[in-house]
């Protein structure tokens, strides 16, 4: 028996018309598909690299190595405190121009200007070339013409975006849509705690997104971490969401949620008593100062409400907790079974010891959940690649990760029309 | 003790204070995969028993002006949430079937 209604149809996934034949994972093993989602994705969509406050200051400036579009970008607020990108690369002879000892690291700082490492030519905040060593020796050179290649950029509710294209087909609210726009007045602002995590994953960026976007898999990979108790009632009740929203490339999975200070205390651990705290956030919340909750929470209405994720086409993930709390994935494509995967956790910054220890513990749970999740896909990428099974069935859990990989596969059809028109 | 760490109220904590009083996330983790489950099991009993005490002191000073003996009870707080998995849970100091994954915790809120 369902515990919390499916639509009409009797399955979200036949509600959304996504089909029910299993689903192969090709996507996720060839190289010839990377090689196209590289253009048909990476460089049509627009990419979330970070938030405003990671710019504090005019001058304040960021790196991101993308390498799945074989490009590096700097990112940097200019004197009239714009946020601007541009590609990486000065206009000289083609060096990166922004790095620190090691050329493939990201970087950051404040600067009044960008100088090359190599001859010394220097780049404005604008992007604008200001100086030219020995000028007088190049040939009709006018500086002017020499500037930073720009990336287009644009910033939603604080979250920098940039597109690769040479002109996006749509404005970055168009393409995020109504779903993720109705999040506008959520106060991201306020949470400035920053924790950042990084860490290199052995398996096709997909995958990952996929472990994310279903919790079909929480109550047995993780079922350690909790206390014996907690952990037999979970599996045994399985997981259900109370509700799953598709609205064009990116979709939503929300959940119900339970009060952890109203559980039995052979429920918890001894630590999340200690602190109050524990994986989905301190319990003692701060007040966000909702003069209304935003549209597009809880879209199911859940008392307690445990969390929504928004998966927000391609790579970038949204996950507002009911505590109070906030975190974001970006997953970074380095070759078919490879990336890098971020994650980035968001609290009103603590402002006593009490408060900060909280943190510790939902920070460290973060850490703990998610080496778990990491090692299984180097474990399915790695069998996946031997093609002994091309057919896999997906649940109406996962229905999730079935819009994904549809969604890629007609971006990269899409393209591949798109260049035969030509 | 003229070199102590913490301050006089905690004294029975000093023993562990030179080993587990460090600054960041990836420090702390390190410590935590090079000890023994009997030490993180000393630390766990110790400082847990004086938790609620060390919170209570620690919350006398504003999070950005901690003097250094505060500062470092917290930083043993921080060790105590640390070792807890181990402790609680995975009975090892790694997180079971994890293999060579690893999560590096770049930024971090200071203290
Ligand atoms: S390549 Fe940058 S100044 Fe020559
Ligand atoms: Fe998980």
């Amino acid at each position: 028996m369902a515990r919390f209604p499916k639509p009409p149809e009797g399955s979200w996934t036949e509600h959304y018309g996504l089909g029910t034949e299993p689903m192969s994972y090709e996507d996720s093993i060839s190289t010839e598909f990377f090689e196209l989602e590289r253009e048909a994705i990476f460089k049509r969509a627009w990419l979330n690299v970070g938030r405003v406050e990671q710019l504090p200051r005019n001058g304040s400036y960021f790196t991101k190595e993308l390498v799945v579009a074989r490009t590096s970008v700097i990112i940097v607020r200019d004197r009239e405190g714009q946020v601007r990108a541009f590609h990486n690369v000065c206009r000289h002879r083609g060096n990166k121009l922004v790095w620190n000892d090691f050329p493939k690291e990201e970087t950051s700082g404040i600067s009044r200007q960008f100088v090359c490492k190599y001859h010394g030519w220097r780049y404005d905040l604008d992007g604008s070339c200001s100086f030219v060593q020995q000028e007088q020796e190049f040939f009709d050179l006018d500086k002017a013409d020499y500037g930073l290649v720009p990336v287009h950029c644009d910033v939603w509710a604080g979250f920098i975006f940039i597109h690769l294209g040479k002109e996006p087909e749509q404005s970055l609210t168009e393409f995020l849509g109504p779903m993720v726009t109705a999040l506008e007045n959520y106060p991201f602002h306020l949470q400035s705690e920053r924790w950042f995590y990084r860490s290199p994953v052995n398996a096709n960026w997909k995958l990952y997104l996929d472990a994310f976007q279903e919790f079909y898999h929480a109550p047995v990979l993780h079922a350690k971490q909790t206390p014996p108790d907690f952990s037999a009632a979970a599996q045994k009740a399985g997981f259900e969401a109370p509700y799953y929203g598709i609205d064009g490339p990116h979709r939503v999975v929300s959940t119900a949620g339970i009060h952890p200070w109203n559980l039995a205390p052979n429920q918890l651990k001894p630590m999340e008593i200690l602190t109050r705290s524990g994986l989905f956030g301190p319990w003692d919340m701060p007040d966000l100062n909702f003069e209304q909750q935003p549209a597009g929470l809880n879209p199911a209405g859940c008392d307690p409400w445990g969390l929504d994720s928004f998966q927000i086409f391609p790579n970038f993930v949204i996950l507002i907790w009911g505590q109070s709390w906030y975190l974001t994935y970006h997953y970074w494509p380095t070759a078919s079974n490879q990336h890098i995967f971020e994650g980035t956790l968001y609290f009103v910054p603590a402002k006593t010891a009490r408060e900060r220890v909280a943190h510790e513990l939902a920070a460290l749970s973060f850490k703990e959940y998610g080496h778990q999740d990491a090692n299984t896909l180097e474990a399915t990428q790695t069998m996946l690649e031997s093609r002994v099974l091309d057919r896999f069935p997906l649940g109406d859990q996962e229905v999730l990760c079935r819009h994904l990989h549809k969604v890629a596969g007609e971006w990269v059809d899409d393209y591949k029309r798109q260049l035969t028109e030509v | 003790m003229i070199d102590a760490l913490l301050p006089s109220e905690f004294s029975e904590l000093e023993p562990f204070a030179a080993k587990w009083c460090l600054a960041t996330e990836q420090e702390r983790y390190m410590e935590r995969l090079s000890s023994s489950m009997t030490e993180m099991q000393a630390l766990y009993d110790a400082v847990t028993a004086r938790a609620e005490e060390a919170m209570v002191y620690c919350d006398k000073f504003p999070l950005d002006e901690m003097p250094d003996d505060a500062l470092n009870l917290l930083r043993l707080l921080y060790s105590m949430v640390m070792v807890s998995f181990p402790v609680e849970v995975w009975g090892q100091p790694r997180i079971p079937d994890t293999g060579a994954a690893y999560l590096d915790l770049l930024v971090e809120p200071i203290p």
